[in-house]
């Protein structure tokens, strides 16, 4: 039996600071998903949603809200939390029921309405929660972490400033043109780099903000979409794997890694082992990707993921972004929506929106930051707690 | 000299004596894994799955893994001095225990005196304090700072 679903439709709500709720953006983005599959709402019979963010925390069960919002229809529903994953989350869910034969049509919904400034846990007093427990002692948000593994890279590689800077220009050009980005500005790397530091060595302009915005996706089997299209985009693999114990590399929200001290380090460390796991499933390797979307947090958290999902060996994405290979026209190019550099997180909805952007790249539709002749992409994120996601996206 | 007293800002996570500081954690007693903060109810190591599991002081030295700053006021609960003092933040690994731990460097100390590799030393300094007592956590410093 084959493996794969179909994307038959993907749509998005423009991420930005719109003041709304984030149902609304999940229904606009879910309505264009349906118009794009030529497909409608009562086709649906499940729907999975990714849930929002409240201080940390899903605050709202999404799919049964969008499933509420678009109108009941006894559609049968899922809603997956796993902080920057829960869009992965939500894909494998639905993916799975169309897979097993329980599903014929799955709605894919993730979206949010961020705070803005950094993400904090929610009130009250709770030792017994990594992420309150770091807040409060020390002081330490999610950019610490960025910090921590840019500094990293530095010392251990020879990053440079300038290194990172590069990332954030070449994304913000990527995404120039990009109708779904909230950044559509071009900067130079002295503008990054003359922004305040917030975390060193890391300056405002290569961290990610907070946004709001939604991203859907209309999954079928492959059967029922090649009724409706010649050559659907297709799914072949999708990972949500968990680290491998010892993980020894310091990870949100933790105040310390695992001991190494009977096992030693893990054969594969566990940001390397997300894309893996797809690339295993799918049958693909590094060497057959033309197109990635990686999660890039930081600027330098992106040439972190050159090297996780195999596009080079550790200590080489230096290289890579001063050659231009991760730039449109270049060897393989990462990001060309603009990535989170454009277009700020919205938790639920970053692994989704993922998903559509080489949806667009692979039917040819990304108008402005087109990579011709794209035919296989992968995905790369990581959510808080230890939730990898990876997607493989092929035509 | 302040009247107040000094008690941990979290129970079960350091020892709350200035004069010799140390971090509280468990150690398995099959495989010997280490865990901070301290875990008492299954080792983690898949492999083992002991149920015994001993409290242990940590190691007050270690090497700086990597470091960064906290240039914003961070939001709660973490309690901020006013006005806001930037300070900076390491992770250091401890050999025995082949852990990483985070935690503030003490004042005075920017990313400028940091290098990765260098030999870090557990102290305890004043998160924040009310009219009664001061309340204490770890930081990192140099040794021999």
């Amino acid at each position: 039996m084959s493996q794969e679903v179909a994307v038959l439709g993907v749509g998005m709500h423009p991420w930005g600071k719109w003041g709304e709720s984030f149902v609304k953006y999940g229904v606009r983005a879910a309505q264009d998903a349906l118009r794009d599959a030529g497909l409608a709402w009562n086709d649906v019979d499940f729907v999975a949603g990714a849930d929002t963010v409240r201080n940390g925390y899903p605050g709202y069960v999404a799919g049964a809200t969008f499933a509420q919002a678009l109108g009941w229809s006894g559609a049968e529903v899922v809603s997956c939390y796993g902080a920057c994953a829960s869009g992965a989350q939500a894909i494998s869910v639905a993916r799975s029921r169309i897979l097993s034969g329980e599903a014929k049509v799955a709605l894919v919904v993730g979206a949010d309405a961020a705070p803005k400034g950094f993400f904090a846990p929610q009130g009250g007093r709770r030792p017994d929660d990594p992420d309150w427990l770091r807040f409060y002692l020390h002081g330490i948000t999610n950019p610490t972490y960025f910090g921590l593994w840019a500094r990293r890279r530095m010392d251990l590689y020879g990053a440079t400033s300038s290194d990172f800077a590069k990332v954030k220009v070449k994304n913000a050009r990527h995404g120039l043109h990009n109708p779904n980005a909230r950044y559509r500005k071009e900067v130079t790397e002295d503008e990054v780099l003359g922004s305040k530091v917030v975390a060193d060595p890391l300056h405002l302009l290569e961290i990610c903000a907070t946004s709001d915005g939604g991203a859907a996706l209309v999954l079928t089997s492959l059967d029922f979409a090649r009724k409706h299209t010649t050559k659907p985009v297709t799914i072949p693999a999708v990972s949500t794997v968990t680290p491998a114990f010892p993980n020894t590399v310091i990870e949100m929200p933790n105040l310390a890694t695992d001991s190494g001290a009977s096992s030693g380090p893990p054969e594969t460390p566990f940001k390397a082992s997300i894309a893996k796991r797809a690339y295993d499933r799918a049958g693909v390797g590094p060497e057959d990707v033309d197109v990635a979307e990686v999660y890039d947090l930081s600027t330098a958290l992106e040439l972190d993921w050159y090297e996780d999902i195999g596009l080079c060996a550790p200590g080489e994405a230096e290289r890579l972004i001063r050659d231009g290979d991760t730039t449109i026209g270049g060897r393989v190019p990462v990001n060309p929506s603009g990535g989170l550099a454009c277009f700020g997180e919205a938790v639920p909805a970053q692994a989704i929106a993922q998903v559509c952007e080489l949806t667009w790249q692979l039917r040819g539709q990304a108008e402005g930051r087109q990579i011709e002749g794209a035919k296989l992409g992968v995905t790369a994120n990581q959510g808080l707690f230890g939730h990898g996601s990876s997607v493989i996206v092929k035509r | 000299m302040s009247e107040k007293t000094t008690v941990a800002a979290v129970e079960g996570l350091l020892v709350a004596d200035p004069s010799a500081p140390r971090l509280l954690g468990s150690r398995c007693k099959a495989c010997g894994t280490y865990y901070f903060p301290a875990e008492h109810t299954l080792c983690r190591t898949p492999t083992c799955s002991s149920t015994e599991l001993e409290s242990v002081e940590l190691s007050t030295e270690g090497v700086l893994w990597s470091y960064t700053s906290a240039n914003y006021k961070p939001p709660a609960p973490f309690v901020a001095k006013e006005p806001f003092e930037p300070f900076a933040i390491a992770a250091v690994t401890l050999e025995r225990e082949q852990l990483t731990v985070l935690g503030q460097v003490v004042p005075g100390v920017g990313v400028d005196a940091l290098k990765t590799g260098m030999a870090m030393e557990l102290t305890l300094g004043t998160l924040h304090e009310d009219d009664e007592q001061r309340y204490l956590t770890w930081q990192w410093k140099p040794v021999g700072h």
